[in-house]
Order: C-alpha cells, then structure tokens, then sequence
C-alpha cells in the first residue's frame, strides 16, 4: 500500500537515511524503533512530504506521491510534539481542519474526541494547554477524518495511563478496520500489545525488518522489550 | 486469490477518492479557506494595531504642525519612505517564524506547499495594508485630497507590498530567525540608506558624462526611489532637480511613464515573492 524505494536525505554531513527502501501494507501495524537520531522521524517527514528527500521514490497505492499534495488525504499524523498556533482556540483548531480538509474525506471520526472531552476545554487556547492535553488534541486530529494510513509519532509519550489506554484501543480498533499504522516510540511495552511487524532503523538504514511473532521465537523471548535488546546485542557483536 | 483481493480493496477505495477531488476543487481556493486563521493570528498580534496608530499620529500631527499642507506631504513622504518599508519587512520576517507551527500544521494537510505561502503572504499584505490605508489615507483625505496625496498613500501602499514579498523571501531561504531579521534588516538598510551613497558616489564619479538615463535605471533598481520619485513628481518642485528631474518628468510625467512605473514595483514584489514560492516548495519542515 505504501513503499519507499531508495530513499536518501542528508542534512548537511549527516546522513539521515540511507538507501531505505520499504514495503507496508494495509492491516500492518509496524513499529519504527532505533536509536535517537536514527532516521525514524524524517522518514516518517518524509513519508508526509514536510521532509523531501535527496533521492528515492515513495508509493501509495502504486502513486508516485513524492512531492505530491492530494495523498496527504490519507493520511493522519501525530507529531513528536505537537506545536499549533499559540493564539488559537482548540475550536477554532478542529474547525480549520475541517474547512481545509473539507471535501477530501467520507466522514468524520470523533470517537477520540468524545473520549477525551475535547468539548470541555474547546474554548481555551493552545498556549494555555498542558502537554498532555496538547497531546490529546494531536492524536484527535490524526483519527478525525478516518484516514487508510495513520502516523503516530511517540503517540503515548506526555498521555496519563488513562489517556495512554483510550488511544491505544483506538489504535487497536482502526488496525482491525485495515488500516496501515506506522508507529514509533521508546516505550516498548506499549508497542507490544499494538503491532505487527517491527522495523528496526539504525544511522538511516533498516537493520531487520520482521514480524513480531518471527523475533519473538527468533531470540525465544515473549516480550518485545526482551527480544529487541537481545537482537541489538546481537548486531553489535556482529 | 486472497492477498490479491486485500490488496486492491484500498486502489478501489482510492480511485473512489480521487473521484471526488474534482466537486472539491469547484468547492473554493484552499488560500480563502486559511486566509481568516492567518489573518486572525496576525491581528492576535497587537503590533498592526500599533503601527496604524503611529502612522495615523505622525500623519496628523505633520499636517497640523505645518501651515501648507504640500509641505506636511514632503516630511511625511521622507518618513513614509523609511518606516513602510522597515515595518514591513521586519514585522513580516517575525510573523513567519513565529508561525512556523501553524505552517507545520498546513504542510501536513492535503493543500499545495505553494498555497501556504500565499496564505500567509496575502495575511500579512491585507493586515499591513489596512494599516496604511486608515493611518495614512484618512489623514490624507482630510487634509489634502490631491493627486499627489493619493500618490503618496499608492506608493506607500505599492512599498509595503514589496517589502512583505522580499521579507518573506528572507525568512524562507534561513532557517534561523536571527538571521532572517538580520537579511531583512539588511536588505531594509541597502535599499533606504545604502543605495543612495551608492548612486550619489557614482554620480560624482561620472560627473563628466551625461548621466541622465542612468540615473533613471538606477531609481528603477531600488523600490524606495521609484516611490519617492513618483510622488515627487506630482509636486511641482521637479523644476528644482535640474535636467535629470526634467527627464523624470518627461518619463513619468506621462500616463504611460506612471503605469511602467508601476509595473517596474510591481515586478519588485512579484519577483521575490516567486522566488519565495520557489524556494519554500522543496523545503524540509
């Protein structure tokens, strides 16, 4: 469904990715993990095109979408850090989403919205809002227009074991609906009960690219935790 | 069989998708949709409002102090060149960056790169304007409703629309604020203060040759002159600006001198603001 081919991007010396090349499909749910710095962010940037890459190609349903606008439609994302327009009201946020995304989606999905209460603080402004809350806000957007390819970047950091949960069935929800998820996040417990596949990037390169069950009996460990650090002691002996 | 089948289930669903860009496309330019959020954030922003109230206090105060009202215009006009300008670039440099969540924000939404530029190029344009119109224009329609006080408010307006598109391409081309305010800065100082001592060093210099059409390319190549020049010659003090001033008028005293006049400010902030667009497309956020 979506593939990269080759993808390079150098900021200055430093090569953020390296040759990547990958392969998701829907009903995946793929975890990105590796080192900070790795290249997991601006792959997933450029996936979204705010990153454009040095060279490579990027797919969505056989499209070539690199410098592309129209596929963002299929798109939601959740960024590391959500950072909106100080001044605006959480209302006004939803709203403007809706006007520009207007016509570019089939219907809206405001389950997390009910879920979190955004109703409640929809008239505050995003400067006065906590991180957390700041968070929630990124991840309503993200599910609100019922995108086939969801990009949830760190999604749990910042959200209270409540909030953390109320995403995560969310997750689980859409991913039985058959829609590609791409995650990322350090906390490997709460990747665990969520994913697929794992893809493992280190310095821009794919280090392994596998099915969470195929590790697990790989390294004979039950926990995603365990057996990612037995793979990674493993590369660096090698 | 049944990959094949899971596999196309999304194309269909994507195709039925595409189909339905085309109604959306009637349905209104994106940039109207996210003009009023960007207007909006700008006017959160207390200095437009400052800025209009400036204006509107040096033009009625320059008006009032002085007995001839043409003589009101000529100090205005010396400040007028100054400030537009200097305001306008500095205060759109500033507002880029600091919107730089909010175009993040944009990036990451189906809508062309190229319409989050124009956006916030057309926001800061209408915001800037108005201010110049109210603080500017009323004072001028009271005191002196002339040709020339309508020059006066065309070519600050005209100056501020350059200055928005060159400030704009500064703050695209760095990645650091600092040093967009600094390349703005610089640019605001070559054009208000630099290029005369240049163009005056030059005059010198070629005393002996004749200089006239010269001196016409070179106030063509800065913004700040072309204005000044403009509203200079709906004065009649050109007399005063001995041959050069005669050609001035011979060139821009006519309807169609006055129109490429125009079109040559024009050309100043269309050329910039492109190159912006540009250069913004293959930005990394």
């Amino acid at each position: 469904m979506l593939e990269s081919i080759q993808l390079n991007k150098s900021f200055g010396k430093l090569k953020a990715l390296d040759g990547l090349s990958v392969r998701m499909n829907a009903g995946q749910a793929i975890s990105f993990i590796g080192p900070n710095g790795s290249g997991k962010t601006t792959f997933i940037k450029c996936l979204l095109g705010l990153v454009v890459p040095d060279s490579g190609d990027i797919l969505l349903n056989g499209a070539h979408v690199l410098r592309g606008w129209d596929y963002r439609r299929h798109i939601g994302y959740m960024p590391q850090i959500g950072r909106y327009p100080d001044h605006m009201r959480v209302g006004q946020l939803f709203d403007m989403l809706k006007e520009i995304r207007r016509g570019t989606f089939q219907h809206l999905d405001d389950d997390l919205m009910r879920a979190f209460e955004i109703d409640k603080f929809a008239h505050k402004t995003m400067r006065t809002l906590s991180g957390g809350t700041r968070q929630k806000v990124s991840a309503c957007l993200a599910f609100l227009f019922d995108p086939a390819v969801l990009i949830l970047d760190e999604p749990t950091a910042g959200l209270d074991p409540l909030s953390s949960e109320i995403l995560k069935e969310k997750v689980l929800a859409e991913k039985a609906k058959g829609k590609l998820i791409l995650l990322t996040s350090h906390i490997l417990s709460d990747l665990d009960e969520l994913t697929t596949d794992v893809m493992y990037i280190m310095d821009g390169k794919m280090q392994f690219y596998e099915p969470i069950g195929r590790l697990k009996d790989q390294t004979g460990e039950d926990k995603l935790h365990r057996a990612i650090a037995n793979l990674m002691k493993q590369h660096a002996a090698a | 069989m049944k990959t094949l089948v899971r596999d196309i289930t999304p194309a269909i669903h994507f195709a039925k998708m595409q189909h339905t860009t085309h109604a959306s496309a009637v349905a209104g330019n994106p940039i109207f949709r996210i003009i009023k959020y960007v207007l909006y954030d700008i006017l959160q922003n207390r200095i437009v409002i400052g800025y209009t109230l400036f204006l509107l206090a040096v033009s009625m105060g320059l008006f009032a102090l002085s007995d001839d009202p043409t003589k009101g215009l000529i100090s205005l006009l010396n400040i007028v060149l100054i400030v537009a300008p200097l305001v306008s670039a500095i205060f759109a440099t500033i507002h880029f960056y600091n919107a730089s969540e909010f175009i993040e924000l944009l990036a990451a939404q189906p809508i062309r790169r190229g319409v989050i530029v124009w956006s916030q190029f057309l926001g800061l344009v209408i915001a800037l304007e108005i201010a110049v119109l109210a603080g500017i224009g009323i004072p001028v329609a009271l005191y002196t409703p002339t040709a020339t006080g309508l020059t006066l408010l065309l070519a600050a307006m005209g100056l501020t629309l350059v200055f928005v598109a060159l400030a704009l391409l500064a703050s695209v081309v760095t990645r650091d604020k600092a040093k967009g305010i600094g390349v703005a800065l610089l640019l605001w100082f070559y054009f208000a203060l630099l290029y005369d001592a240049l163009v005056l060093f030059i005059l010198f210099t070629f005393a002996d040759y004749p200089l006239e059409k010269a001196t016409l390319v070179l106030a063509a190549l800065n913004p700040i002159d072309l204005a000044r020049v403009m509203v200079l010659l709906q004065m009649d003090i050109s007399a005063l600006m001995g041959y050069t001033g005669a050609l001035f008028r011979e060139w821009l005293g006519s309807s169609w001198g006055i129109l490429t006049a125009v079109g040559i400010l024009f050309l100043w902030a269309a050329v910039p603001m492109l190159l912006a667009v540009r250069v913004f497309r293959r930005k990394d956020l």
